[in-house]
């Protein structure tokens, strides 16, 4: 990686990060644990890290490694998914 | 070339789609159209991933996607509804996990694989990605054992604590320079690894039942801090925006969060805090 690559990458994190600090403002406390369990799930990302080191032909430690990694961030990403929505549901079902 | 081009601009537009879906999950009128805008553009990434020249090789990857959905899809369908906060801190804990074998699997093959080397840069963040997935992960467990019940749920706090976590992580940063410096030897990444996922109990261990949601909201942010330098390992931009957004959203909401409980993000952060309101 040179050093022109680092300091691009560096310019996504730091205006990301600004823009994952605005985003949370007034959100009401009861969307809370629902907003908690969907970037939760979105963290899950890694599930393309893992995607592309397990791309590999060859069995080795490496690709294990990745393929156990493929695993449990695709557990990571549906069951958040899906847990999220399940409260959400529930959350419209209160309101009506 | 052609290939990278679409990659790259898929992932601008799921990027997008995540700040549009982490806007629209803070208001409760779009809520859960947001989180499906979100899963939306988790399965472009996914998608347009597959596409990589990289990967050489795609029944197991295929195989693998199977099992986890189903399996997740299952888990997530039958857990009640009293038992979500639990759910959610195994996932997180999952997703930390995630992040600690990609980047353990990018410094093997770097390390052990003829052919390559480790730059720098590429160390210190695999370095990072492991330690904050490590804690994220055992952080989780524990924090999933006290709300089911497996462990004492009360704050478990012995004396010299803080003196302990402190000697543990000048140890874990010691290893670490060593670690960058001498890829080749890896009893240098077995120590990060072992104590740093000591480091994610003692972290977890001293704080109460009752004050779980902050703590796994704080280990939220990490998972995301974890996917972000997982992000720079492998030089993917998707990566790093979806973690910042996830780490710096998740430290606001944890503040936010811990503001409504009247107590101050730094001692969650030094953990320890909850002694308090085992007894209130």
């Amino acid at each position: 990686m040179n050093a022109e690559t680092l300091i691009v990458l560096l310019y996504v994190l730091v205006l990301a990060s600004f823009v994952g600090f605005e985003l949370i403002s007034k959100v009401p406390p009861t969307l809370h644990t629902p907003l908690m369990s969907g970037s939760n799930a979105i963290s899950g990302i890694t599930i393309v890290g893992a995607i592309v080191a397990a791309g590999p032909e060859d069995w080795s430690v490496s690709k294990w490694l990745a393929i156990a990694a493929l695993l449990l961030a695709t557990l990571n990403v549906v069951g958040g998914y899906v847990v999220t929505d399940r409260m959400l549901q529930m959350f419209k079902k209160k309101k009506k | 070339m052609e290939r990278d081009l679409i990659i790259k601009i898929a992932y601008l537009i799921a990027s997008v789609m995540f700040i549009i879906g982490i806007k629209m999950l803070g208001k409760t009128s779009t809520a859960r159209r947001g989180n499906f805008v979100s899963a939306i553009a988790m399965l472009i990434a996914v998608l347009v991933t597959l596409l990589d020249s990289q990967i050489l090789s795609y029944t197991e990857i295929f195989v693998t996607i199977l099992i986890g959905s189903v399996i997740g899809t299952v888990i997530a369908q039958r857990v009640e509804m009293t038992s979500m906060p639990e759910m959610v801190a195994i996932f997180n804990g999952f997703g930390g996990a995630a992040s600690v074998l990609v980047a353990t699997s990018e410094y093997w093959r770097m390390a052990h694989e003829a052919g390559y080397s480790m730059e720098m840069v590429v160390g210190v963040t695999i370095i990072i990605s492991v330690i904050i997935g490590c804690v994220t992960l055992t952080g989780s467990l524990v924090a999933f054992g006290k709300l089911k019940g497996l462990i004492n749920g009360r704050a478990v706090v012995f004396s010299g604590q803080h003196a302990v976590n402190a000697i543990l992580f000048l140890a874990v940063l010691a290893l670490s320079v060593l670690v960058v410096l001498q890829p080749n030897a890896e009893i240098w990444m077995l120590g990060v690894l072992a104590i740093a996922l000591l480091l994610g109990v003692l972290t977890v261990i001293p704080i109460g039942g009752a004050d779980m949601p902050v703590v796994i909201s704080l280990l939220n942010s990490y998972s995301g801090i974890a996917a972000c330098a997982t992000g720079f390992v492998l030089n993917n931009q998707v990566l790093i925006i979806a973690g910042a957004l996830v780490g710096a959203s998740g430290i606001i909401l944890t503040q936010i969060m811990c503001k409504a409980m009247n107590r101050s993000l730094v001692n969650v952060l030094l953990g320890g805090f909850g002694q308090t309101s085992s007894s209130a």
